[in-house]
């Protein structure tokens, strides 16, 4: 059994038909990009596969002991977070919430896990500072160790590079990489970059609306619907 | 200062006052961080005016204030989380026409049985004569016990504020804290408006939260600053209304008002030279 298995996911967003009918496995181990162009159900399948949108036909499934809300996630930044006062070591740990349950305080494994992670992603030494204060790859990097305080296993990341700038793109995208292949967590993880999907990701799915393609990205060059995206300029 | 102290506490309207106005000022800070963030801080002055209409109706029914209050508040509280979740309407626009609809139906509830005199006045504006020994207690009873969940689920509360669609995947019930949130909002909004007043008591919510925010870094710091903040801030304004003879909700509106500036101002300093 795979890591998550979806059958048959069809999603309304508002009325209209976002997601229809998409079929795919995700194995353990998988780096899985999402691309697709604007408005083409990306970020409504994330979405969807963490049960933050009801769906309107289809299952997901979780195999090999994964627990739903044990999946990582990190959700595109709203507005709300751009001013918020909390401490680089606050959010991080809030993480850790979802594994307490009813417990409503953290426990020392907690604080330890959240600790591990902060050094993990960089962050370390800027525990104590404000998150309102840093930068967009920093933010970007605690909301990272807040959603590895969340999971072992799997990480959902929608659009993590947004607003960056190259330099932070990239070391960002390896941090990605690095927790890829040194810690085995499967990452999947949607894309407006698609040059850097093809390079990195091990498989593509492409949406538009429906699933255009999901398998290794070297099929995936080969496909139409990489043609069809790239306008044929694709290679 | 001492004579002050001494003089204050002779009096019993002012100790009561005073024990009722701390709690509420604490609750109305702890919630208002997280309400103020979510972008909820109307929320509380919609249901302040809600909560004139429904003190107007128990009056002209001869009813207790706080026990048809409560419900009704509590009830509205609900109603403008779903409307401000909801994005086909828009939330600021729901709540003022709830707000400004309540008041109507409590100035002419009040108007055709009492008549407008100075019930209203006190209502409006609040009145620090306006707590009975039962009302004390009732007050205290639900202050206390919006402290005890608000530590509880502090940690969540914060989850939701900062990021909700995370919370949510990590399986927190983020539609049963965001009600909670509104729950609590709604008691401390009853009980604290008859001090405030219907158009003074948000200010409890919005401006201790605020003020912390000016100077702190983390949510713990701002949180626990907001508490101390909003607490100094009543006693000095009730202090200050028996001193200068200035109704008491303003006043402690007044002293919040200050506070506000200064934290602005020591806020632009610590920018300025770090």
């Amino acid at each position: 059994m795979a890591l998550m298995s979806c059958r048959n996911l069809t999603i309304f967003y508002e009325n209209t038909c976002a997601v229809k009918d998409v079929s795919f496995d995700i194995e353990a181990g998988d780096y899985i990009c999402i691309v697709g162009e604007n408005g083409s159900g990306k970020s409504t399948l994330v979405k969807g596969l963490l049960g933050l949108i009801p769906l309107r036909a289809g299952v997901v499934r979780c195999g090999e002991g994964l627990s739903p809300t044990a999946i990582g996630y990190l959700p595109q930044q709203t507005v709300v977070q751009k001013d918020f006062p909390a401490s680089v070591y606050e959010i991080a740990l809030s993480g850790c919430l979802g594994r307490r349950g009813l417990r409503p305080f953290y426990g020392a494994e907690d604080r330890k896990k959240t600790l591990e992670n902060l050094k993990r992603m960089g962050i370390y030494d800027l525990r104590g500072k404000s998150y309102r204060d840093l930068s967009g790859g920093q933010q970007q990097r605690v909301l990272l160790a807040r959603a590895l305080c969340a999971t072992d296993r799997m990480l959902l990341l929608d659009e993590p590079v947004t607003g960056l700038d190259p330099i932070a793109t990239t070391e960002l995208y390896d941090l990605i990489g690095r927790i890829n292949r040194e810690q085995g967590v499967t990452v999947v993880m949607v894309s407006h970059d698609f040059r850097y999907a093809i390079e990195h990701g091990g498989k593509i799915l492409h949406m538009d609306r429906e699933l255009l393609f999901y398998g290794p990205t070297k099929a995936y060059l080969k496909s139409d619907a990489c043609r069809r995206l790239t306008g044929g300029m694709g290679k | 200062m001492i004579a002050l102290i001494q003089e204050l506490l002779s009096y019993d309207f002012i100790v009561r006052a005073l024990i009722v106005g701390t709690l509420v000022s604490l609750c109305a800070a702890l919630l208002g961080v997280s309400l103020v963030l979510k972008r909820y801080s109307m929320i509380g002055d919609g249901l302040s005016h809600v909560g004139f209409g429904a003190l107007s109706i128990a009056m002209a029914l001869n009813l207790s204030p706080l026990q048809v209050s409560i419900p009704i508040v509590v009830l509205a509280a609900f109603l403008l989380l779903r409307i401000s979740s909801n994005s086909k309407i828009k939330g600021d626009a729901a709540i003022a026409l709830i707000a400004s609809g309540s008041l109507a139906v409590g100035v002419i509830v009040t108007s055709l049985t009492t008549g407008m005199n100075t019930d209203v006045n006190s209502y409006m504006f609040g009145s620090i004569l306006a707590m009975s020994q039962g009302d004390v207690y009732l007050s205290v009873g639900l202050s206390i016990i919006v402290l005890i969940l608000f530590i509880f689920f502090y940690n969540k509360l914060f989850a939701i504020t900062f990021d909700e669609n995370f919370a949510l995947a990590t399986g927190i019930k983020a539609k049963m804290y965001n009600m909670l949130l509104a729950f609590l909002t709604a008691i401390t909004i009853v009980v604290g408006m008859r001090i405030m007043g219907a158009l003074l008591i948000s200010s409890l919510v919005i401006f201790p939260a605020l003020t912390a925010m000016r100077l702190f870094q983390s949510f713990r710091g701002v949180v626990i600053c907001s508490a101390v903040v909003s607490v100094l801030c009543f006693v000095a304004g009730i202090a200050g209304s028996f001193v200068f003879s200035t109704p008491a909700g303003a006043s402690v509106v007044a002293a919040n008002i200050l506070m506000f500036a200064l934290f602005s101002f020591a806020g632009f300093v610590r920018r300025r030279t770090v």
